[in-house]
Protein backbone atom coordinates (compact mmCIF):
# COMPACT_ATOMS: atom_id res chain seq x y z
CA UNK A 1 0.00 0.00 0.00
CA UNK A 2 0.67 3.51 0.22
CA UNK A 3 2.27 4.54 3.08
CA UNK A 4 2.01 8.49 4.09
CA UNK A 5 2.17 10.88 7.12
CA UNK A 6 0.14 13.51 8.27
CA UNK A 7 1.86 17.25 7.89
CA UNK A 8 1.80 18.87 11.19
CA UNK A 9 -1.46 20.49 12.03
CA UNK A 10 0.51 24.04 12.28
CA UNK A 11 1.62 23.45 8.17
CA UNK A 12 -2.02 22.94 7.33
CA UNK A 13 -3.40 25.48 8.64
CA UNK A 14 -0.77 28.13 7.23
CA UNK A 15 -1.75 26.13 4.32
CA UNK A 16 -5.29 26.96 4.22
CA UNK A 17 -5.22 30.35 6.13
CA UNK A 18 -7.08 32.50 3.45
CA UNK A 19 -10.00 29.67 3.83
CA UNK A 20 -12.48 29.93 6.11
CA UNK A 21 -15.21 27.49 4.38
CA UNK A 22 -13.50 24.25 3.38
CA UNK A 23 -14.15 20.08 3.02
CA UNK A 24 -11.54 17.86 4.41
CA UNK A 25 -11.54 14.91 2.14
CA UNK A 26 -10.79 11.86 4.33
CA UNK A 27 -10.07 8.48 1.97
CA UNK A 28 -11.20 5.05 2.88
CA UNK A 29 -8.17 3.45 1.21
CA UNK A 30 -4.35 3.14 2.05
CA UNK A 31 -4.67 6.12 3.92
CA UNK A 32 -7.19 4.94 6.52
CA UNK A 33 -5.27 1.79 6.96
CA UNK A 34 -1.72 3.30 8.09
CA UNK A 35 -3.84 5.41 9.64
CA UNK A 36 -2.86 9.07 8.25
CA UNK A 37 -6.28 10.21 6.40
CA UNK A 38 -9.08 7.83 7.28
CA UNK A 39 -12.50 9.40 8.93
CA UNK A 40 -10.92 9.00 11.81
CA UNK A 41 -8.11 11.28 11.50
CA UNK A 42 -10.37 13.85 9.38
CA UNK A 43 -12.23 14.40 12.36
CA UNK A 44 -9.21 15.11 14.22
CA UNK A 45 -7.66 17.36 11.77
CA UNK A 46 -11.16 19.43 11.71
CA UNK A 47 -10.97 20.27 15.68
CA UNK A 48 -7.59 21.02 15.36
CA UNK A 49 -8.59 23.23 12.78
CA UNK A 50 -11.22 24.82 14.48
CA UNK A 51 -9.33 25.39 18.12
CA UNK A 52 -6.27 26.58 15.75
CA UNK A 53 -8.75 29.45 14.28
CA UNK A 54 -10.08 30.09 17.40
CA UNK A 55 -6.59 30.86 18.97
CA UNK A 56 -6.18 33.87 16.65
CA UNK A 57 -9.81 34.78 17.18
CA UNK A 58 -10.70 33.44 14.04
CA UNK A 59 -13.44 30.68 12.61
CA UNK A 60 -13.53 28.06 10.40
CA UNK A 61 -16.00 26.14 9.03
CA UNK A 62 -14.64 22.42 8.00
CA UNK A 63 -16.66 20.10 7.37
CA UNK A 64 -15.84 16.01 6.93
CA UNK A 65 -16.65 13.70 4.22
CA UNK A 66 -14.64 10.08 3.62
CA UNK A 67 -14.70 8.63 0.11
CA UNK A 68 -13.91 4.98 -0.50
CA UNK A 69 -10.68 5.62 -2.30
CA UNK A 70 -9.47 8.65 -3.75
CA UNK A 71 -7.74 7.08 -6.47
CA UNK A 72 -10.72 6.20 -7.99
CA UNK A 73 -12.94 8.97 -10.31
CA UNK A 74 -16.58 7.05 -9.71
CA UNK A 75 -15.74 7.73 -5.56
CA UNK A 76 -14.31 11.35 -6.14
CA UNK A 77 -17.15 12.73 -8.30
CA UNK A 78 -19.49 11.40 -5.02
CA UNK A 79 -18.75 14.53 -3.14
CA UNK A 80 -19.72 16.74 -5.91
CA UNK A 81 -22.45 18.52 -3.68
CA UNK A 82 -20.82 18.88 -1.11
CA UNK A 83 -17.46 20.65 -3.12
CA UNK A 84 -19.93 22.67 -4.04
CA UNK A 85 -20.85 24.74 -0.91
CA UNK A 86 -16.63 25.35 0.15
CA UNK A 87 -14.16 27.25 -0.59
CA UNK A 88 -11.50 24.69 -0.74
CA UNK A 89 -10.68 21.24 -0.18
CA UNK A 90 -8.40 19.57 2.04
CA UNK A 91 -7.51 16.03 1.16
CA UNK A 92 -6.36 13.30 3.31
CA UNK A 93 -5.42 11.28 1.03
CA UNK A 94 -1.95 10.04 -0.89
CA UNK A 95 -0.42 12.42 -3.69
CA UNK A 96 -2.76 10.73 -6.19
CA UNK A 97 -6.06 11.22 -4.26
CA UNK A 98 -4.72 14.90 -4.19
CA UNK A 99 -4.05 14.87 -7.82
CA UNK A 100 -7.27 13.40 -8.38
CA UNK A 101 -9.69 15.70 -6.52
CA UNK A 102 -7.68 18.40 -8.16
CA UNK A 103 -7.82 16.95 -11.91
CA UNK A 104 -12.10 17.01 -11.35
CA UNK A 105 -12.53 19.66 -9.51
CA UNK A 106 -11.05 22.67 -11.61
CA UNK A 107 -12.08 24.91 -9.81
CA UNK A 108 -11.05 24.59 -6.26
CA UNK A 109 -7.75 24.31 -4.98
CA UNK A 110 -7.12 21.23 -3.22
CA UNK A 111 -4.59 20.86 -0.19
CA UNK A 112 -2.43 18.18 1.02
CA UNK A 113 -2.72 16.98 4.42
CA UNK A 114 -0.31 14.19 4.07
CA UNK A 115 2.87 13.75 3.09
CA UNK A 116 3.04 10.50 0.95
CA UNK A 117 6.34 8.81 1.83
CA UNK A 118 6.51 5.48 -0.12
CA UNK A 119 4.79 1.77 -0.91
CA UNK A 120 5.39 -0.29 1.95
CA UNK A 121 3.72 -2.34 4.57
CA UNK A 122 2.61 -2.80 8.10
CA UNK A 123 6.04 -4.96 9.73
CA UNK A 124 4.86 -4.58 13.18
CA UNK A 125 1.37 -2.40 14.62
CA UNK A 126 2.29 1.17 14.30
CA UNK A 127 5.49 0.73 12.23
CA UNK A 128 6.15 0.79 8.07
CA UNK A 129 8.27 0.24 5.82
CA UNK A 130 9.42 0.64 2.45
CA UNK A 131 9.14 -2.47 0.28
CA UNK A 132 8.50 -1.47 -3.36
CA UNK A 133 10.60 1.40 -5.23
CA UNK A 134 7.95 0.93 -8.61
CA UNK A 135 11.01 0.07 -10.88
CA UNK A 136 8.71 -1.07 -13.44
CA UNK A 137 10.86 -4.28 -13.58
CA UNK A 138 10.79 -6.53 -11.16
CA UNK A 139 14.11 -8.24 -10.13
CA UNK A 140 13.31 -9.96 -7.15
CA UNK A 141 13.97 -13.48 -8.13
CA UNK A 142 17.75 -12.51 -8.13
CA UNK A 143 17.90 -10.79 -4.88
CA UNK A 144 16.46 -13.96 -2.62
CA UNK A 145 13.28 -11.47 -2.93
CA UNK A 146 14.79 -8.82 -0.77
CA UNK A 147 14.78 -5.17 -2.63
CA UNK A 148 17.78 -3.05 -3.07
CA UNK A 149 16.07 -0.35 -4.99
CA UNK A 150 14.39 0.63 -2.32
CA UNK A 151 16.28 -0.99 0.96
CA UNK A 152 19.52 -0.33 -0.31
CA UNK A 153 20.77 3.39 0.30
CA UNK A 154 22.66 3.35 -2.96
CA UNK A 155 20.06 1.25 -4.94
CA UNK A 156 23.24 -0.60 -5.91
CA UNK A 157 22.64 -3.60 -8.23
CA UNK A 158 25.84 -5.46 -7.51
CA UNK A 159 26.37 -5.06 -3.23
CA UNK A 160 26.77 -4.77 -0.79
CA UNK A 161 28.75 -1.87 -1.01
CA UNK A 162 31.46 -0.96 1.36
CA UNK A 163 30.05 1.02 3.68
CA UNK A 164 28.06 -2.01 5.31
CA UNK A 165 29.21 -3.42 8.50
CA UNK A 166 27.29 -5.76 10.92
CA UNK A 167 24.94 -6.40 8.76
CA UNK A 168 24.06 -2.89 9.07
CA UNK A 169 23.77 0.39 6.52
CA UNK A 170 26.25 3.09 6.66
CA UNK A 171 23.80 5.56 6.53
CA UNK A 172 21.84 4.72 10.02
CA UNK A 173 23.16 2.14 11.94
CA UNK A 174 19.47 0.80 13.07
CA UNK A 175 18.65 0.45 9.27
CA UNK A 176 19.88 -3.76 7.72
CA UNK A 177 22.32 -3.45 4.72
CA UNK A 178 19.59 -5.13 1.82
CA UNK A 179 22.69 -6.88 0.98
CA UNK A 180 23.69 -7.99 3.90
CA UNK A 181 19.98 -9.74 3.71
CA UNK A 182 20.50 -10.75 0.46
CA UNK A 183 23.87 -12.42 1.04
CA UNK A 184 22.50 -14.43 4.03
CA UNK A 185 19.05 -15.87 2.92
CA UNK A 186 21.29 -16.87 -0.40
CA UNK A 187 24.38 -18.27 1.55
CA UNK A 188 21.25 -20.24 3.48
CA UNK A 189 20.00 -21.31 0.13
CA UNK A 190 23.14 -22.37 -1.15
CA UNK A 191 22.15 -20.27 -4.04
CA UNK A 192 25.24 -17.56 -3.82
CA UNK A 193 26.25 -18.17 -7.35
CA UNK A 194 22.94 -15.67 -7.92
CA UNK A 195 24.77 -13.20 -6.10
CA UNK A 196 28.50 -13.82 -7.81
CA UNK A 197 26.99 -13.21 -11.70
CA UNK A 198 27.52 -9.68 -12.27
CA UNK A 199 23.79 -7.48 -13.15
CA UNK A 200 24.49 -4.86 -16.10
CA UNK A 201 23.01 -1.76 -15.21
CA UNK A 202 19.67 -1.21 -15.01
CA UNK A 203 16.88 0.11 -17.64
CA UNK A 204 15.47 2.82 -15.38
CA UNK A 205 13.74 3.98 -18.15
CA UNK A 206 10.80 1.70 -17.07
CA UNK A 207 10.57 3.34 -13.68
CA UNK A 208 10.32 7.12 -13.21
CA UNK A 209 13.15 8.37 -15.07
CA UNK A 210 10.95 7.35 -18.30
CA UNK A 211 8.63 9.88 -17.63
CA UNK A 212 5.32 9.42 -16.25
CA UNK A 213 4.05 5.83 -16.84
CA UNK A 214 0.49 4.51 -17.56
CA UNK A 215 -0.63 1.25 -17.67
CA UNK A 216 -3.77 0.13 -20.19
CA UNK A 217 -5.84 -2.66 -20.53
CA UNK A 218 -7.43 -3.44 -23.75
CA UNK A 219 -9.91 -6.02 -22.09
CA UNK A 220 -10.78 -3.81 -19.28
CA UNK A 221 -11.06 -0.44 -21.26
CA UNK A 222 -14.08 -2.09 -23.80
CA UNK A 223 -16.21 -2.25 -20.84
CA UNK B 1 50.03 -2.30 -21.95
CA UNK B 2 46.22 -1.61 -22.15
CA UNK B 3 46.45 2.34 -20.98
CA UNK B 4 50.08 2.83 -21.11
CA UNK B 5 49.85 4.59 -17.81
CA UNK B 6 53.14 5.12 -15.22
CA UNK B 7 51.05 2.99 -12.65
CA UNK B 8 50.56 0.31 -15.24
CA UNK B 9 54.23 0.27 -16.55
CA UNK B 10 54.93 -0.03 -12.66
CA UNK B 11 52.75 -3.23 -11.60
CA UNK B 12 53.63 -4.87 -14.85
CA UNK B 13 57.44 -4.85 -14.61
CA UNK B 14 56.24 -6.59 -10.98
CA UNK B 15 57.78 -3.24 -8.75
CA UNK B 16 56.24 -2.53 -5.14
CA UNK B 17 54.40 0.52 -6.12
CA UNK B 18 53.33 3.46 -3.88
CA UNK B 19 50.72 5.65 -4.50
CA UNK B 20 48.98 8.90 -2.24
CA UNK B 21 45.90 10.38 -2.22
CA UNK B 22 45.12 14.11 -2.20
CA UNK B 23 41.76 15.54 -1.51
CA UNK B 24 41.03 18.45 -3.59
CA UNK B 25 40.23 21.87 -2.26
CA UNK B 26 36.56 23.43 -0.91
CA UNK B 27 37.65 26.49 -3.34
CA UNK B 28 38.43 27.27 -6.78
CA UNK B 29 42.30 27.95 -6.48
CA UNK B 30 44.87 25.27 -7.90
CA UNK B 31 47.45 26.67 -5.88
CA UNK B 32 47.09 24.00 -2.73
CA UNK B 33 47.34 21.27 -5.84
CA UNK B 34 50.18 22.32 -7.64
CA UNK B 35 52.12 22.55 -3.65
CA UNK B 36 51.33 18.87 -2.94
CA UNK B 37 52.23 18.31 -6.52
CA UNK B 38 55.70 19.29 -6.08
CA UNK B 39 56.18 17.86 -2.75
CA UNK B 40 54.85 14.12 -3.78
CA UNK B 41 56.64 13.99 -7.14
CA UNK B 42 59.29 11.74 -7.37
CA UNK B 43 57.81 9.75 -4.43
CA UNK B 44 55.34 8.31 -5.41
CA UNK B 45 53.86 6.25 -8.41
CA UNK B 46 50.83 8.15 -9.40
CA UNK B 47 48.50 10.10 -7.03
CA UNK B 48 44.25 9.52 -6.10
CA UNK B 49 42.56 12.41 -6.69
CA UNK B 50 39.26 11.91 -4.43
CA UNK B 51 36.24 12.76 -6.24
CA UNK B 52 33.78 14.60 -4.12
CA UNK B 53 34.67 12.90 -1.08
CA UNK B 54 32.57 12.41 2.21
CA UNK B 55 30.21 13.84 -0.24
CA UNK B 56 31.59 17.67 -0.11
CA UNK B 57 31.57 19.84 -2.70
CA UNK B 58 35.30 19.61 -3.88
CA UNK B 59 37.41 20.80 -7.09
CA UNK B 60 36.50 18.41 -9.48
CA UNK B 61 38.68 14.90 -9.66
CA UNK B 62 39.27 15.76 -13.50
CA UNK B 63 40.60 19.39 -13.25
CA UNK B 64 42.74 18.39 -10.38
CA UNK B 65 44.00 15.38 -12.09
CA UNK B 66 44.78 17.88 -15.03
CA UNK B 67 46.85 20.25 -12.42
CA UNK B 68 48.59 17.11 -11.56
CA UNK B 69 49.78 16.08 -15.01
CA UNK B 70 50.73 19.48 -15.88
CA UNK B 71 53.26 19.36 -12.87
CA UNK B 72 54.69 16.18 -13.70
CA UNK B 73 52.69 13.84 -11.05
CA UNK B 74 50.97 10.59 -12.56
CA UNK B 75 47.11 11.50 -11.58
CA UNK B 76 44.91 8.46 -10.53
CA UNK B 77 41.35 10.01 -11.47
CA UNK B 78 38.54 8.94 -8.73
CA UNK B 79 34.63 8.78 -10.16
CA UNK B 80 32.02 7.57 -7.82
CA UNK B 81 28.74 6.64 -8.83
CA UNK B 82 26.71 9.02 -6.67
CA UNK B 83 26.70 12.13 -8.36
CA UNK B 84 26.57 11.62 -12.30
CA UNK B 85 24.53 9.33 -14.57
CA UNK B 86 26.08 7.12 -17.08
CA UNK B 87 25.86 9.47 -19.35
CA UNK B 88 27.61 12.21 -17.44
CA UNK B 89 30.39 9.66 -16.43
CA UNK B 90 30.99 8.73 -20.11
CA UNK B 91 31.53 12.17 -20.85
CA UNK B 92 34.06 12.60 -18.62
CA UNK B 93 35.85 9.34 -18.91
CA UNK B 94 36.13 10.94 -22.78
CA UNK B 95 37.04 14.44 -21.64
CA UNK B 96 39.16 13.22 -18.93
CA UNK B 97 41.21 10.75 -21.17
CA UNK B 98 41.62 14.08 -24.05
CA UNK B 99 43.29 15.65 -20.86
CA UNK B 100 45.93 12.87 -20.56
CA UNK B 101 44.31 11.21 -17.40
CA UNK B 102 45.62 7.41 -17.80
CA UNK B 103 44.19 5.27 -15.16
CA UNK B 104 40.17 5.79 -12.84
CA UNK B 105 39.83 4.56 -10.08
CA UNK B 106 36.15 3.20 -9.83
CA UNK B 107 34.04 3.72 -6.50
CA UNK B 108 29.86 3.64 -5.28
CA UNK B 109 30.93 6.98 -3.04
CA UNK B 110 29.94 7.61 0.35
CA UNK B 111 25.91 8.56 0.49
CA UNK B 112 25.23 12.30 0.43
CA UNK B 113 24.02 12.02 4.83
CA UNK B 114 27.27 12.23 5.18
CA UNK B 115 28.35 15.08 3.08
CA UNK B 116 27.37 19.58 3.36
CA UNK B 117 24.30 18.50 1.38
CA UNK B 118 22.51 16.06 3.03
CA UNK B 119 19.16 16.85 0.48
CA UNK B 120 21.03 16.23 -2.15
CA UNK B 121 19.12 14.21 -5.18
CA UNK B 122 21.99 11.04 -5.13
CA UNK B 123 22.15 9.56 -8.79
CA UNK B 124 23.53 5.76 -8.63
CA UNK B 125 22.19 5.19 -11.90
CA UNK B 126 24.83 2.56 -12.28
CA UNK B 127 26.91 0.92 -9.19
CA UNK B 128 30.81 0.73 -8.81
CA UNK B 129 30.68 -2.61 -10.73
CA UNK B 130 28.93 -1.91 -13.19
CA UNK B 131 31.35 1.45 -13.78
CA UNK B 132 33.81 -1.17 -14.25
CA UNK B 133 32.46 -2.75 -17.00
CA UNK B 134 31.65 0.31 -18.50
CA UNK B 135 35.06 1.79 -18.68
CA UNK B 136 36.47 -1.82 -20.10
CA UNK B 137 33.87 -1.76 -22.33
CA UNK B 138 34.66 1.82 -23.65
CA UNK B 139 38.68 0.66 -24.07
CA UNK B 140 38.35 -3.22 -25.21
CA UNK B 141 35.57 -3.04 -27.35
CA UNK B 142 35.24 0.60 -28.32
CA UNK B 143 31.81 0.70 -27.38
CA UNK B 144 29.52 3.29 -25.34
CA UNK B 145 27.54 1.15 -22.37
CA UNK B 146 24.58 1.41 -24.92
CA UNK B 147 26.69 -0.69 -27.30
CA UNK B 148 26.97 1.85 -29.40
CA UNK B 149 30.27 2.43 -31.42
CA UNK B 150 33.42 4.70 -30.35
CA UNK B 151 34.34 5.78 -34.10
CA UNK B 152 37.24 7.22 -33.04
CA UNK B 153 39.85 7.50 -29.91
CA UNK B 154 38.65 5.18 -27.26
CA UNK B 155 40.00 5.92 -23.93
CA UNK B 156 42.17 3.21 -22.99
CA UNK B 157 42.25 3.67 -18.63
CA UNK B 158 44.20 1.78 -16.60
CA UNK B 159 40.96 0.34 -14.49
CA UNK B 160 41.09 0.53 -10.58
CA UNK B 161 38.52 -0.51 -7.93
CA UNK B 162 38.16 -0.95 -4.40
CA UNK B 163 38.34 -3.52 -1.91
CA UNK B 164 37.07 -3.09 1.81
CA UNK B 165 38.33 -6.06 3.79
CA UNK B 166 36.90 -4.70 6.58
CA UNK B 167 33.30 -4.54 5.72
CA UNK B 168 30.69 -7.13 6.06
CA UNK B 169 29.88 -9.65 5.45
CA UNK B 170 33.80 -10.72 5.69
CA UNK B 171 33.30 -14.05 3.10
CA UNK B 172 31.63 -12.31 0.21
CA UNK B 173 34.25 -9.58 0.27
CA UNK B 174 36.58 -11.25 -1.64
CA UNK B 175 34.13 -12.70 -3.95
CA UNK B 176 33.06 -9.01 -4.49
CA UNK B 177 36.51 -8.66 -5.35
CA UNK B 178 36.45 -11.44 -7.78
CA UNK B 179 33.23 -9.82 -9.30
CA UNK B 180 35.21 -6.47 -9.67
CA UNK B 181 38.09 -8.47 -11.48
CA UNK B 182 35.55 -10.19 -13.58
CA UNK B 183 33.89 -6.81 -14.61
CA UNK B 184 37.27 -5.69 -15.89
CA UNK B 185 39.37 -4.73 -12.59
CA UNK B 186 43.37 -4.02 -13.96
CA UNK B 187 44.03 -2.62 -10.22
CA UNK B 188 42.83 -2.42 -6.30
CA UNK B 189 43.71 -0.06 -3.93
CA UNK B 190 41.92 -1.21 -0.46
CA UNK B 191 40.53 0.73 2.74
CA UNK B 192 42.88 1.93 5.64
CA UNK B 193 44.01 -1.08 6.93
CA UNK B 194 44.61 -1.20 11.15
CA UNK B 195 43.21 -4.62 11.66
CA UNK B 196 46.51 -6.57 9.99
CA UNK B 197 45.02 -9.99 11.26
CA UNK B 198 41.85 -9.33 9.40
CA UNK B 199 43.58 -8.00 6.14
CA UNK B 200 45.83 -11.31 6.38
CA UNK B 201 42.72 -13.64 6.69
CA UNK B 202 41.17 -11.68 3.46
CA UNK B 203 44.40 -12.05 1.47
CA UNK B 204 44.84 -15.58 2.44
CA UNK B 205 40.98 -15.78 0.51
CA UNK B 206 42.19 -14.13 -2.18
CA UNK B 207 45.16 -15.99 -2.86
CA UNK B 208 43.17 -19.01 -2.04
CA UNK B 209 40.74 -18.07 -5.47
CA UNK B 210 44.03 -17.11 -7.77
CA UNK B 211 42.65 -13.26 -7.67
CA UNK B 212 46.57 -12.10 -6.82
CA UNK B 213 47.33 -12.95 -10.40
CA UNK B 214 44.52 -11.73 -11.55
CA UNK B 215 44.56 -7.90 -10.33
CA UNK B 216 47.47 -5.92 -8.72
CA UNK B 217 46.31 -5.17 -5.02
CA UNK B 218 47.80 -2.18 -3.52
CA UNK B 219 47.44 -2.53 0.39
CA UNK B 220 45.75 1.00 1.56
CA UNK B 221 47.60 2.71 5.08
CA UNK B 222 46.52 5.81 6.81
CA UNK B 223 49.01 7.59 8.76
CA UNK B 224 47.78 8.64 12.46
CA UNK B 225 47.82 12.48 12.92
CA UNK B 226 46.26 11.56 16.57
CA UNK B 227 44.74 9.40 18.81
CA UNK B 228 41.20 11.64 18.82
CA UNK B 229 41.54 11.02 14.95
CA UNK B 230 41.97 6.97 15.24
CA UNK B 231 38.83 7.27 18.05
CA UNK B 232 36.88 8.89 15.08
CA UNK B 233 37.73 6.43 12.71
CA UNK B 234 37.11 3.76 14.70
CA UNK B 235 33.75 5.30 16.01
CA UNK B 236 32.60 7.16 12.80
CA UNK B 237 33.67 5.85 9.72
CA UNK B 238 31.72 3.65 7.81
CA UNK B 239 33.53 0.10 6.93
CA UNK B 240 36.36 0.89 9.05
CA UNK B 241 37.89 -1.56 11.87
CA UNK B 242 40.75 0.12 14.08
CA UNK B 243 41.54 -1.88 16.59
CA UNK B 244 41.66 -0.79 20.25
CA UNK B 245 45.74 -1.25 20.68
CA UNK B 246 46.50 0.80 17.87
CA UNK B 247 44.04 3.97 19.92
CA UNK B 248 46.59 3.22 23.11
CA UNK B 249 49.35 3.14 21.01
CA UNK B 250 48.88 6.14 20.36
CA UNK B 251 47.57 7.86 23.20
CA UNK B 252 50.55 6.84 25.39
CA UNK B 253 52.62 8.06 22.81
CA UNK B 254 54.70 11.21 23.88
CA UNK B 255 54.45 12.75 20.05
CA UNK B 256 51.45 11.02 18.91
CA UNK B 257 52.13 12.46 14.84
CA UNK B 258 55.61 10.55 15.05
CA UNK B 259 54.22 7.71 16.50
CA UNK B 260 51.38 7.56 13.85
CA UNK B 261 53.92 7.65 10.93
CA UNK B 262 55.74 5.06 13.05
CA UNK B 263 53.37 2.60 13.08
CA UNK B 264 51.90 3.22 9.08
CA UNK B 265 56.00 2.41 8.48
CA UNK B 266 55.69 -0.78 10.78
CA UNK B 267 52.21 -1.81 8.81
CA UNK B 268 54.38 -0.98 5.31
CA UNK B 269 57.37 -3.19 6.28
CA UNK B 270 54.73 -5.96 6.84
CA UNK B 271 52.34 -5.70 4.24
CA UNK B 272 55.06 -5.81 2.03
CA UNK B 273 55.58 -9.52 3.29
CA UNK B 274 52.23 -9.99 2.64
CA UNK B 275 52.18 -12.27 -0.65
CA UNK B 276 49.91 -10.89 -3.16
CA UNK B 277 50.21 -7.50 -2.23
CA UNK B 278 52.05 -5.68 -5.39
CA UNK B 279 52.15 -2.01 -3.42
CA UNK B 280 50.55 0.34 -0.86
CA UNK B 281 48.21 3.14 -1.52
CA UNK B 282 49.07 5.73 1.48
CA UNK B 283 45.90 7.84 2.32
CA UNK B 284 47.18 10.94 4.91
CA UNK B 285 44.12 12.46 5.20
CA UNK B 286 44.83 16.16 5.62
CA UNK B 287 48.55 15.48 5.76
CA UNK B 288 50.11 14.77 2.68
CA UNK B 289 52.89 16.33 3.22
CA UNK B 290 53.85 13.29 5.47
CA UNK B 291 53.99 11.03 2.24
CA UNK B 292 57.61 11.47 1.50
CA UNK B 293 58.87 11.00 5.30
CA UNK B 294 57.06 7.74 5.58
CA UNK B 295 57.54 6.75 1.56
CA UNK B 296 61.43 7.13 2.44
CA UNK B 297 61.47 5.54 5.75
CA UNK B 298 59.97 2.48 4.40
CA UNK B 299 62.68 2.12 2.10
CA UNK B 300 59.92 2.29 -0.80
CA UNK B 301 61.89 4.62 -2.93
Amino acid sequence: MIVAKPKPVEEVARLIDSCDNILIVACGGCATICLAGGEKEGEILATALCSWREKQGRTINATVTTITRQCELEFVTDIAHQVKQVEAIVSLGCGVGVQFLAEHYRDKLVYPALNTIFAGGSVQPGRWEERCGLCGECMLHLTAGICPVTRCAKNIQNGPCGGSQNGKCEINPQLPCAWHLIYEKLASLGRLDIMMAYRPPKDWSKGKSGGPRSVKREDATQR
Amino acid sequence: MKSGSVLEQVLSRGDFAVTAEMGPPKHASAKVIKQQAKLLKGWVDAVNITDNQTAIARLSSIAAGVHLYNAGVEPVIQMTCRDRNRIAMQSDLLGAYSLGMRNVLCLSGDHQKFGNHPQAKNVYDIDSVQLVNMVKTMRDEKKFQCGEEIKQQEPRYFIGAVANPFADPFEFRVLRLEKKINAGADFIQTQSIFDMERFERFMELVRYRGLDKRVHILAGVTPLKSARMAKIMQQRVAGMIVPDAIIQRMEQAKDQKAEGIAICIEQINRLKTVAGVAGVHIMAINWEEVVPEIVSKAKLK
